[in-house]
């Protein structure tokens, strides 16, 4: 009878309700575990991270999977996020005593934030197109990360100070006040209000937008431009409005992804590691191994990955040179053609397999 | 006066990043691939110097050439290997196997040569120029990265233009299948592609670390992602353009640095490059890219 | 295909859950008592490491190191784990701390925080009941968090910005950043080395940024001029000619560097090249220059720097110290070393004072620890005088050595 139902459902939403179904399965999972106590620290402290890394999966593969765009630059639409929202956070501590309140409202803020940055960038990134744009975006990231490195916000009686690159201007004197934002030393005691059940709300959140948008109208939209914006172009689609749709959705979703890490861990700094180039690669690293255009994909990916080096720990020396090595070996079996090959012919085996068990 | 100075030191840290671009540029334009492991490839050659040279006190030309040889041989492995079995797939996914190749690399580096810094010794030893009293120099080490860059550019161009197997690169460049049917081999002109490539790695390396003699396991890779920057910069697969591309990169670089804030010297490099890359989409001298309908 | 990809996944994603909840089970089985120890932090922990065998009566203590082993920085996280090493191998040579054995584990954080943060945990996992580390500051804040809140005792070797030792149970072994900047400037106009200065570092940086800020507070007291303020970041790290030539061009007779010695020696190297001869000052991240494989030490003379530690001064332990480096590990060892070799000493020292035993849990060990670091003086090979003290805010007091380098070689100034 379920079997029955299922089948009469959209193939679409058939695959979105899969993944929340595996979201949700995982969580409760892993919330049993958690009670039983059978997780290590290791893992317990992975949980935030996980989701992290798996939201702004989600956005990326918005924009390289569904868009047909390659952003190099989505650590730092993360960075934005992370920086408004601890920002905020810090800076409304005092006067709102509600965890739950005061993440909301940083979240919104740096949801928001990376939105506009997502969106000002794409006005004029959009009309390139390729490895250009990968290089554009890759150049915005940096700009990002070297500015909020010179940034420099501090509170006092007198209010807030701002400044610039040069902290010799401001009239501030650190006895008296914090500092919010302090260069390079980034953003410092942030409050801890991440924790897993609401990375899985956002990534079920992130995920519920991105399925809706993709078997929306506009999604059809957005994946007629991606296999052939010319042809789209002649059938009246208007190519800019969708792209922008596109690129902001993902910052955004990438944004909240920044939320998150900032408010998991109670430093925040821009290093190469964090917000760099770096990471918007291991994201893409994430998209890409979990398949373009398949969130659930993206999902597993980057659980999977954040995962592995932690995992290898074990390996003690050896443990980054055989994380790079089970991540091309990972990457022959996904993509090369002959290994798609050897793999459909085992899947072909299989089926047949159950359907003369099921047969006879 | 001051300017010239800038001017100078930009030409220098340019030539640096054009002679890598070269070898980036030049895989990239008949491979189709962005091979983030090149920076790591320069790296690896320049160990095989450093060691070759202060370990067995080999003499410096001897060393450049092994380490030529070695790189070659590193970057047709890595091809074989790495990039070979998805020839078919997307070039994201070769991407990605780049980056894995490119920890491989850094990793395999820190455990064989460990994390400590390693001064290398400038295997140049021209002498530089000094004009205007003694007020402007150039050094050495700049004056053989630009001409070599030169000479590098030439050859390229000659042989792509006047050989069989660069006509076959060319081929290979514009269209895979078509190239196939007309008897060009294909497999092997990428690989020829990716020897040249690495071999042209090695003696980026060499002069990079004379250029700025320290070396890490992580040397290569900030140099490799400027000089994809620089590639892109000039129009990423035409050589020519690689050129331009790093000698302006390094220009902007320093001038920026020197007239407008050094905090905000990679913002100002940055914004440059997207600034240029609107007004020219495809790079200073990059090919229109024509559609078909 | 469509199918296949479905059991793909389905498969994948089942292999996921398995694989976090065979983790919590690996974890759970091969250390049943780690984990739960350091779960709950109540129960003993003497079980989670009572396979020593040996000595089943006295326990053995854990502790572990935190600091980045591959990636950029891997070259302080290395130096600070191997001195941590000496320092326990002699330890252990020697009867342990009250007879107890330790135990020294290492993880890699890769200089940032968040793995730096998954190592704690990892090393949680296994046990540790004191954690030495983390190398660098900004990991540090992250993990200091994470131990504030499971009462345990933490000593950083080298994390030297102030937010790392905000919480109360966090200690150093190596100056603060305010502090450095403060004595170079109170060095450099008291010794009238020069009155202007130009100063190059590196703005992406925490510990380079934090040293920049004081000193020029203080020498604007002090009546120095600063005529240039150069920076670099982390992406523009190889040429150093536009910092120079700003700095030659204002007139500076000191140019100060507060950063590593891997950027150090191109700036020096820059600098010969352009004719350019200032003096040229640095602080304790300079330590090392000279032992760099194959670094022409022509370049450095001349130069002074403000450390806490000289690999080739004469007194007995350092010199202990330096050749079971070289002989461990063919190399010298810079102050990073120096440092984690101190870090373990001193919290056997705290451990003896304290009177702790392994068998305590995290937090009354941590406790414990807490109040006796600032009771005790420890004498060690890092410090002028050698003699380091504790305030209760996690700050060492100790005093820097002002050290030039002369015929290519560290020598001591008055």
């Amino acid at each position: 009878m379920a079997k029955l139902n299922l089948k009469s459902i959209k193939k679409s939403s058939k695959d979105a309700f899969i993944t929340y179904a595996l979201v949700i399965l995982v969580y409760i999972v892993m919330q049993i575990l958690l009670k039983g106590g059978h997780v290590s620290s290791l893992i317990q402290g992975l949980l935030v991270p996980m989701c992290v890394y798996s939201l702004v999966a989600i956005g990326l593969n918005l924009c390289v999977g569904y868009l047909g765009e390659l952003s190099l630059g989505h650590a730092g639409f993360m960075c934005v996020g992370a920086f408004t929202s601890a920002f905020v956070s810090k800076a409304l501590r005092d006067s709102i005593q509600s965890n739950l309140l005061l993440f909301v409202i940083a979240l919104v803020t740096g949801v928001i934030m990376a939105s506009v940055f997502g969106f000002l960038i794409a006005v004029p990134v959009l009309r390139l197109k390729g490895d250009y744009l990968a290089i554009v975006t890759l150049a915005f990231g940096e700009i990002i990360k070297n500015i909020v490195n010179v940034l420099y916000v501090a509170r006092d009686d007198n209010g807030y100070h701002f400044a610039f690159s040069d902290t010799k201007k401001m009239s501030f004197d650190d006895s008296n006040g914090i500092w919010l934002i302090n260069g390079a030393k980034g953003i410092n005691r942030i409050p801890n209000l991440s924790n897993f059940t609401i990375g899985i709300v956002l990534i079920l959140i992130a995920l519920i937008i991105v399925y809706n948008l993709v078997n929306s109208r506009s999604g059809r939209a957005i994946m007629a431009i991606r296999d052939n914006h010319i042809a789209a172009d002649s059938v009246g689609i208007n190519i800019t409005k969708y792209k922008l749709m596109a690129f902001t959705i993902s910052a955004a979703i990438a944004g909240a992804g920044g939320v998150l890490y900032a408010h998991n861990l109670s430093t925040v700094t821009a290093t190469p590691t964090n917000f760099g180039y770096n990471m918007s690669i291991m994201i893409l690293v994430f998209v890409v191994l979990g398949g373009m255009g398949s969130l659930r994909g993206s999902v597993i990916a980057a659980v999977l990955l954040t995962l592995l080096p932690e995992v290898l720990r074990g390996l003690k020396d050896y443990r980054m040179l055989i994380y790079s090595i089970v991540l091309i070996v990972m990457m022959l079996f996904n993509w090369a053609p002959k290994s798609i090959e050897m793999r459909k012919r085992l899947a072909e085996k299989f089926v047949k397999k159950n359907q003369t068990k099921e047969e006879a | 006066m001051n300017f010239l100075i800038y001017l100078i030191n930009g030409i220098g840290l340019g030539s640096v990043y054009a002679i890598i671009a070269l070898g980036y540029t030049m895989v990239y334009g008949i491979a189709k691939m962005l091979n983030f492991a090149h920076g790591d490839v320069i790296m690896i050659g320049c160990y095989t110097v450093f060691l070759t040279m202060t370990r067995y006190g080999m003499n410096p030309y001897i060393s450049v050439a092994l380490s030529v040889v070695v790189c070659t041989l590193l970057g047709i492995t890595i091809e074989k290997i790495a990039y070979k079995p998805l020839r078919r797939a997307t070039s994201l996914a070769v991407l990605i196997t780049a980056i894995g190749v490119s920890y491989f690399l850094q990793n395999a580096a820190l455990l064989l040569f460990g994390a400590n810094t390693k001064s290398f010794s400038n295997v140049v030893n021209v002498p530089g120029i000094t004009l205007a009293d003694g007020a402007l120099k150039i050094s050495g080490t700049t004056i053989v990265t630009v001409v070599v860059c030169i000479v590098i550019m030439l050859i390229l161009t000659w042989f792509i233009k006047n050989t069989k197997a660069g006509q076959a690169m060319l081929a290979v460049s514009e269209d895979k299948d078509a190239a196939q049917l007309m008897g060009v081999n294909v497999n092997g002109t990428i690989s020829l592609t990716f020897a040249i490539g690495s071999g042209l790695a090695a003696i980026a390396g060499v002069l990079f670390c004379s250029a700025y003699p320290t070396l890490t396991p992580y040397t290569g890779s900030m140099p490799g992602i400027k000089a994809f920057t620089a590639a892109v910069f000039g129009g990423i697969g035409s050589i020519p353009g690689a050129f331009i591309g790093g000698i302006l990169l390094g220009i902007i670089e320093i001038l920026g640095r020197a007239y407008i804030s050094s905090q905000l010297s990679d913002a100002i490099v940055f914004a440059v490059l997207i600034v240029v890359l609107l007004v020219k989409p495809t790079g200073i001298l990059g090919k229109k890219i024509h559609e078909k309908v | 295909m469509k199918r296949f990809n479905k059991v793909v996944s389905a498969a994948v994603a089942s292999a996921m859950v398995l694989a976090m909840a065979a983790c919590g089970g690996n974890a759970s089985d091969g250390s049943q008592a780690a984990s739960s120890a350091a779960n709950n932090n109540a129960a003993a922990s003497s079980e989670a490491t009572g396979n020593t065998g040996a000595d089943q009566t006295v326990g053995t203590f854990v502790i572990g190191g935190i600091g980045p082993l591959t990636g950029g920085a891997a070259i302080y996280g290395n130096a600070a784990m191997n001195g941590a090493q000496i320092a326990v191998d002699e330890i252990n040579a020697a009867g342990g701390i009250n007879g107890a054995q330790i135990k020294f584990l290492k993880e890699d954080d890769e200089h940032d925080p968040q793995k730096s943060v998954n190592a704690y945990n990892s090393l949680k996992d296994q046990g540790m009941q004191i954690l030495m580390g983390t190398v660098t500051s900004t990991p540090c804040v992250a993990v200091a968090d994470k131990t504030a809140a499971d009462g345990m005792f933490q000593l950083t070797p080298s994390a030297s910005s102030v937010d790392a030792v905000y919480n109360d149970n966090v200690f150093q072994v190596c100056f603060t950043d305010p502090n450095q900047g403060t004595k170079s400037a109170e060095y450099i106009s008291e010794k009238k080395l020069a009155s202007k200065i130009g100063i190059i570092y590196d703005s992406s940086d925490v510990y380079s940024s934090g040293i920049k800020d004081t000193f020029v507070k203080e020498a604007t007291v002090k009546g120095l001029e600063i005529v240039a303020e150069e920076a670099f970041t982390e992406a523009t790290k190889t040429d150093f000619s536009t910092q120079l030539q700003k700095c030659q061009s204002a007139g500076a007779e000191l140019v100060f560097m507060p950063f590593y010695y891997t950027e150090a020696s191109l700036v020096l190297t820059q600098a010969n090249n352009m004719g350019y001869a200032p003096i040229f000052f640095g602080v304790d991240g300079m330590d090392g220059i000279l032992s760099a494989e194959n670094f022409d030490t022509k370049l450095a003379e001349g130069l002074y720097m403000l450390t806490p530690f000289a690999a080739d001064a004469t007194d007995a332990a350092t010199v202990k110290f330096v050749d079971t480096y070289q002989k461990n590990y063919g190399e010298t060892p810079i102050q990073f070393a120096a440092d984690g070799y101190d870090a373990i000493y001193i919290i056997k020292a705290a451990i003896e004072e304290a009177g702790v035993t392994p068998d305590q849990s995290v937090k009354e060990i941590g406790d414990a620890l807490k109040s006796a670091i600032t009771s005790i003086t420890y004498n060690g090979i890092t410090g002028a005088g050698k003699s380091m003290t504790w305030e209760a805010s996690g700050e060492v007091s100790k005093a820097p050595m002002a050290i030039i380098i002369k015929d290519g070689a560290y020598a001591s100034v008055e």
